[in-house]
């Protein structure tokens, strides 16, 4: 028998139990005329069927969760040898035991080093920690069926209690969402205090110069390393700039046009175009940016120079030009984005009341005017907002910029250079074989702490923009 | 009394009883007006009524009966809605509103028109009433159009309460003040006529009393038209009073016969309260 049989037992006997409670409440509704029923009877059998399910499920994963542990746990108290290896030994150790115990070699009795018998034992422990909980869960189920099949009576609350069980369950969702976040929030910023131990926070912060490559031999070329990342969150916001110079005017405009001129046709074939394009995965806009815009925009860079050389302007002249750039990154970033901003706009748009439409045109004013006076300041809040959820998706970004805009991290103005961002680097640095706990792959944390603060910020600051635009209209 | 029943009494509709036409100029004319919805849904059937200076007239009737239909046609606001076709001939002083010469742009600020539920724009109260004289170019500069803001809103009588807040949000304001902002706003761009659909519908009973002198005191130097579904309004304040129903005029009297004497057996069925 596997956990697999033990939850389809738990689950068949509480469809059972469903059954069996349904029916004794329909048999008080066939035979005593005289008892009203205070629920319906399947009310009678969710309550029973709940009552035996939950506490024995929650029983199985809270067990099946820990029983690995705990187990290793008792193994290792049996042997003095292991308790003696330190931390990194032990987990070293703990998991050829599992590996062993897995494979069922641990069997064969002519192995006799401690994990063999380390292994021979927890496979025991397993087994016996397994027929406890068997026991144990089925008990539950039985206990809770008990609890409520002779309990209930026609005069049972059961609609009311079937209420607040399922209110419990949904609680119990949502916790779940909410801690996996906090987990993660958690473990970026566990990581990012040991990073902060070994580099200054203020040097993270204000430094300007990047260049996360640690000597690892004594002997090796190389710098100690250098982690300012003014250079990187530099990067993103210009690139992020750019992008919603090309995305706000564009999907604003067309949001316009959709929402206030285009006619039923015209929406229902643009419409669902916008949605392929919100489709195309980031890596494809990526190849795009990296094969075309990128080729194109050092070309124009570099007749833009010619010209200056040509005409002797000297910022002209003196321009770096790169194939992988912030312009280019920015172009093809403002092209994925412009369906995110052209959505959320004609949204806010189109839930502006017909009666401020109605109001312009009688007033006198043209379409436009009405539009441009009245339509969009009475959305503007919301179109703000929609930006601000724009730019926190675009700081997110990253295939497009490690593809388009580089790895090197300049701390530069022209669009024509290389730039380098936040996400590009906590890819650069993670990828390929690190150790996990040098300063390096630390400060990928601290990347990500930094970002995951900006991008929360910026969505604190839109939503409650969005809100601020609702409560006026609804 | 009532010995015929109401689908008798449709079948036998025929042209408008009483005197929906005035002798004389009309500010405005309607001649055998028809409306259309989905080219086979028709809204309104030969509809033919004067709108003379000066004057208050009711538009009065059961829902759906094509009142507010026609008031949207008065200044072309029916332009607006996809599939709606305007049949017929309708005049602003002897010129057709329809025909190529006419902007309806401009139309609509020689006709201005107030809604059932008041709709400041989301802007200041100020913004609110300066916003058609800036359209149209009313004012040379600040300080007369300062003067048209104090005008408009002291003739709609919230020049008082409002005049230490013109920078405020005029969404801030109640509901009667808000309607009362919207005929500022309406009257700040000089319209001859003003239409009104259902101004009081959406407030209290002080604020719509204060609304029904305001109209009563606009009379001297605009025509208005109001649809209210208020007979007891409809007997305050009109001059004249028309009965639609179905999509048709049944009845257009002075505003004393039509209460007291009506003509037609539908008018009197719906102010006895029998339908509607």
């Amino acid at each position: 028998m596997s956990d697999l049989d033990l939850f389809s037992i738990v689950i068949v006997s509480t469809l059972i139990v469903f059954f069996l409670a349904q029916q004794k409440a329909k048999k008080w509704q066939m035979t005593d005329s005289g008892i009203t029923l205070h629920s319906l009877p399947g009310y009678y059998g969710y309550l029973s069927a709940l009552w035996t399910a939950i506490p024995a499920l929650l029983i199985f994963a809270a067990w099946s969760f820990l029983e690995v542990n705990a187990t290793s746990m008792l193994v290792v108290g049996q042997f003095a040898e292991l308790q003696a290896l330190d931390k990194s030994s032990l987990s070293l150790a703990l998991n050829e035991i599992h590996l062993l115990a897995g494979s069922g070699g641990a069997s064969s009795a002519a192995d006799a080093s401690i994990n063999a018998q380390a292994a021979v034992l927890y496979l025991q422990y397993m087994d016996d920690s397994f027929l406890l909980k068997t026991s144990s869960v089925l008990a539950i189920a039985a206990l809770g069926f008990a609890f409520t099949y002779w309990r209930i009576t026609p005069a049972t609350r059961a609609r009311n209690s079937v209420e607040q069980l399922t209110i419990y369950a949904l609680l119990a969702c949502a916790t779940i969402a909410i801690l996996t976040t906090v987990g993660i929030v958690f473990s970026v910023i566990l990581e990012s205090i040991e990073f902060f131990k070994q580099i200054p926070i203020t040097d993270f912060l204000f430094g300007t110069h990047w260049s996360p490559q640690i000597a690892i031999r004594e002997d090796q070329a190389g710098s100690s390393g250098a982690f300012g990342a003014v250079p990187l969150f530099w990067g993103t916001i210009f690139i992020s700039i750019i992008a919603l110079m090309i995305a706000g005017p564009l999907g604003l405009i067309s949001a316009i046009y959709l929402a206030e001129y285009a006619d039923k046709k015209v929406r229902s074939v643009i419409k669902p175009i916008l949605e392929v394009l919100a489709g195309i995965p980031t890596v494809v806009y990526g190849f795009f940016a990296a094969i075309t815009i990128g080729p194109l925009v050092r070309d124009f860079g570099n007749y833009l120079r010619d010209i200056g050389v040509n005409l002797d302007i000297e910022i002209m002249a003196n321009l770096t030009v790169s194939t992988e750039s912030a312009l280019a990154a920015g172009l093809v970033m403002g092209m994925m984005i412009v369906p995110f901003i052209l959505s959320l706009s004609d949204d806010v748009i189109s839930a502006v009341p017909d009666a401020m439409r109605d109001g312009s045109t009688a007033m006198g004013a043209t379409k436009s005017e009405t539009v441009w006076k009245v339509i969009v300041p009475a959305a503007l809040p919301g179109i703000v907002g929609g930006f601000l959820l724009a730019i926190s998706r675009a700081i997110g970004e990253t295939m497009i910029v490690l593809m388009a805009a580089g790895v090197a991290a300049n701390l530069t103005a022209n669009p024509m250079d290389a730039v380098t961002t936040v996400t590009t680097q906590i890819v650069t640095l993670l990828t390929g074989d690190q150790e996990f706990d040098s300063v390096k792959t630390l400060a990928a944390f601290a990347l990500g702490l930094g970002l995951f603060i900006t991008t929360l910020l910026l969505n604190i600051i839109a939503l409650h923009v969005v809100r601020k635009y609702r409560e006026q209209y609804e | 009394m009532n010995d015929k029943s109401e689908v008798e009494l449709l079948q036998e509709l025929g042209d408008t009883v009483g005197k929906p036409t005035i002798e004389g100029n009309p500010r405005m004319s309607c001649r055998n007006v028809d409306v259309f919805y989905n080219k086979d849904s028709q809204a309104i059937f030969d509809v033919s009524v004067d709108l003379a200076k000066n004057e208050i007239l009711a538009m009065i009737g059961p829902s759906g009966c094509g009142k507010s239909t026609l008031l949207r046609c008065l200044n072309r606001m029916n332009d607006t809605i996809d599939d709606c076709v305007v049949k017929g001939e309708i005049k602003l002083d002897g010129e057709d509103i329809h025909s190529k010469s006419i902007d309806p742009v401009l139309l609509r600020s020689n006709v201005g028109m107030v809604f059932q539920k008041p709709n400041p724009f989301p802007k200041s109260i100020y913004d609110n009433v300066a916003y058609g004289p800036k359209l149209h170019g009313l004012t040379r500069n600040n300080a007369e159009l300062d003067d048209l803001v104090e005008e408009s809103l002291t003739k709609a009588g919230l020049w008082k309460e409002t005049k230490d807040r013109l920078n405020k949000p005029g969404t801030g304001l109640s509901g009667g003040q808000q309607q009362r902002l919207c005929i500022a706003r309406t009257m700040a761009v000089k319209p001859e006529v003003i239409l009104m659909d259902e101004p009081t519908s959406a407030l209290d009973p002080i604020a719509t009393a204060t609304i029904e002198e305001l109209m009563y005191e606009l009379k001297s130097s605009y025509t208005i038209a109001v649809v209210t579904h208020s007979m007891q309004q409809a007997a305050r304040i009109s001059d004249r009073t028309a009965y639609f129903h179905l999509g048709r005029l049944v009845e257009v009297n002075q505003t004393n016969t039509v209460f007291t004497n009506p003509e037609h057996e539908l008018t009197e069925n719906y102010i006895t309260g029998r339908f509607g």
